[in-house]
């Protein structure tokens, strides 16, 4: 599936604003098919809210963003519902449901969109709550009852409750502890391998980054400043890339990717 | 969208080949789940999943297949696949790596026992409550002593900003209501008393009920909807917020902070809203007298004068800081009771609500018996 022509999404002369303040400006992107793309940049640079914006939780002032070739500011209501079942979201802390278990949490989207039998719909949710790395009785906790890694564990399984071509994914290693994040990454990694999944995904942690990441976009100066590999992020000349990857945490990083590597 | 579809041949031997094709995937599954079911055979044949013509495979889809293989030699048969892509291949070995069952609910406890169950959890929770307003009911009045010994470390910003919240800003609210309650028992009364020729006692029902009960009563239950519960949100989000622990750190005592300003606001500012209320209630009362049953403003002032004594009037006032008192502390001390997550606000917040109210009328329905004790 990967290296395919077309890309999966594709964003042109975005821009978002609210108020007078202008997030971005003519920010173009493209995703490809099976890769895993890493949104970086300084805080405040609008990677969560274009994640936000594509996934059409914010209305666009102007541009075209086009998922799976559909523009989506002129589809059908039935036509968005289609492209929405192709995709999944973890948001930060998971956004679980906290009236529901685990399990039924993952049911959700399949009650929602699917016809199915409930014992089909059980196996279902406990194949993925097993494909999450979660244990049999973490389905039926409440989110309440999880620890947060465990948590963001349960959302990513909601996420690919419908078996989704595309995931977005909002910090996932944030508020983990460093053996947890990479837990959390190579997961994202397996899946991603094993489902042929596109991964779309805002993050902030470096090793994240490094160990997993196809390509990474660098939001600077309202637009997608830079888009490459880890190699062409550390070639790149600009001030600020250069801070965030040749900076004191970044060569931690480098210097245990190398270790393992070597 | 494509359809996935599923066909039963006989093979040679006696095995069942069940070629399978187009899409398997998570839409097309409640279709093929009653189309395996019902090709499968159930009487230990050996049975052959044929995978060459499926176009797409996700873990919806190979799941049916691997549950049917795995139900098929359970029973005893041989099943196999064949004809599988590299990536299928890695589907399925996806799917049966992670066959394990899971729990889907907490068990349930039989109902009568469930039931048993809340009402013990009910009745422990009240008491604990009790307790609770109890030892902070104590603890406020030790902070309050603290404060009149030593009136410098009263917070006088956040108390006039609580007294226009809770007290100037409820006059629109208060004033209407009691206007037109007042209204409603003019009116009432007159239909009423009229039959009996009686029609000018209605200037004493309405003097006397709005004075004594009616006017307190309805401030007091508006405000503890109003106030009352934006207390509990407002410390419950502080304590989501860790705002309060952070303050506990920094030396400063969330008592003297947060909940003597809301408590000593309300109990300065309810006697007035109440007299507010008192106020707007006759008013009502007189333009229903003056509209309907031609009793001037002047002979409604003058019956008025008759008809209640000051202590009419004062029973009404007195009352007001004791539920003043009662609905901040109550409001107070839910928001403090507030545990880290957002559900909790809102729970409390109710909670603050209808335990205020529950309070304010049981404390009236006291008063009510200490009054006529004492003939006033």
């Amino acid at each position: 599936m990967a290296g395919q022509a077309e890309p999966i999404i594709r964003v042109r002369g975005l821009r978002t604003q609210f108020g007078d303040q202008i997030v971005h400006q003519d920010l173009d992107l493209d995703v490809r098919q099976g890769e895993i793309l890493g949104i970086v940049g300084g805080s405040g640079t609008g990677k969560s809210v274009l994640l936000r914006t594509i996934i059409g939780l914010n209305r666009p002032t102007a541009g075209r963003i086009e998922v799976f070739g559909q523009d989506l500011a002129n589809v059908t209501a039935a036509e968005r519902l289609a492209v929405e079942q192709r995709w999944g979201v973890l948001f930060q802390d998971g956004a679980l449901f906290s009236s529901l278990t685990v399990a039924q949490n993952i049911e959700v989207p399949m009650k929602e969109h699917l016809d199915m039998p409930v014992r089909l719909r059980d196996e279902i949710a406990a194949l993925k709550i097993a494909m999450v790395g979660l244990p049999p009785e973490a389905g039926s906790k409440y989110p309440s009852e999880l620890s947060g890694g465990m948590r963001k564990r349960a959302g990513l399984a909601r996420s690919l409750a419908l078996d989704p071509d595309l995931i977005f994914l909002d910090e996932p290693t944030a508020g983990l502890d460093p053996v947890g994040a990479a837990n959390f990454d190579q997961l994202i990694k397996r899946l991603q391998g094993n489902l042929g999944l596109t991964v779309f995904m805002v993050t902030h942690d470096l090793d994240s980054l490094n160990a997993i990441c196809d390509r990474i976009a660098v939001l600077a100066e309202k637009r997608v400043m830079v888009i490459g590999s880890m190699a062409d992020m550390l070639r790149h000349e600009h001030p600020w890339l250069r801070e965030y990857f040749h900076g004191p945490r970044a060569r931690a990083a480098r210097l245990q990717q190398d270790e393992v590597g070597g | 969208m494509a359809d996935g579809w599923l066909n039963a041949a006989a093979e040679a031997g006696g095995a069942v080949l069940l070629q399978a094709g187009g899409h398997w995937d998570a839409r097309n599954v409640t279709r093929l789940d009653q189309l395996l079911r019902g090709l499968a055979p159930s009487n230990g044949a050996a049975v052959i999943l044929d995978l060459t013509q499926v176009e797409r495979l996700d873990t919806a889809g190979a799941w049916l297949l691997y549950r049917t293989r795995r139900e098929v030699r359970a029973r005893g048969g041989r099943a196999d696949y064949t004809g599988l892509t590299p990536a299928h291949e890695a589907m399925l070995e996806q799917v049966e790596a992670n066959d394990q069952p899971a729990e889907i609910e907490p068990p349930r406890e039989p109902a009568l026992l469930a039931m048993l169950g809340r009402v013990g959890d009910g009745t422990v929770d009240v008491m604990i409550e009790a307790r609770q307003q109890v030892a902070f009911l104590g603890l406020l009045l030790v902070t309050l002593a603290g404060t009149l010994r030593h009136p410098g470390r009263l917070r006088l910003v956040p108390l006039v900003y609580h007294m226009e919240k809770v007290g100037f800003n409820a006059l629109p609210i208060v004033g209407l209501i009691s206007f037109l309650i007042g209204v409603v028992l003019a009116y009432q009364g007159a239909t009423q008393l009229q039959r009996f020729g009686a029609e000018i006692f209605v200037v004493n029902l309405v003097g006397v009920s709005v004075l004594r009960e009616i006017a307190i009563l309805l401030t007091a239950i508006v405000v503890a909807g109003r106030s009352g519960s934006a207390f509990t949100a407002e410390i419950g989000s502080m304590v989501v917020n860790e705002e309060v622990d952070a303050m506990r750190t920094l030396g400063l005592d969330p008592m003297e902070v947060l909940v003597l300003p809301r408590v000593l606001a309300l109990v300065i500012t309810l006697p007035l809203l109440a007299f507010f209320a008192d106020m707007m209630g006759l008013f009502g009362g007189m333009l229903m007298c003056w509209g309907t049953l031609d009793i001037s403003p002047g002979l409604f002032l003058e019956r008025l004068q008759g008809a209640v004594s000051l202590w009419s009037f004062w029973v009404g006032i007195i009352k007001a800081p004791f539920f003043a008192f009662l609905i901040a502390m109550v409001g107070c001390l839910e928001g403090l009771r507030v545990t880290r997550s957002a559900e909790s606000v809102g729970q409390q917040t109710t909670r603050s609500v209808v335990t205020g109210i529950f309070l304010v009328i049981v404390v009236d329905a006291m008063f009510s018996v200490f009054f006529a004790a004492v003939g006033v």
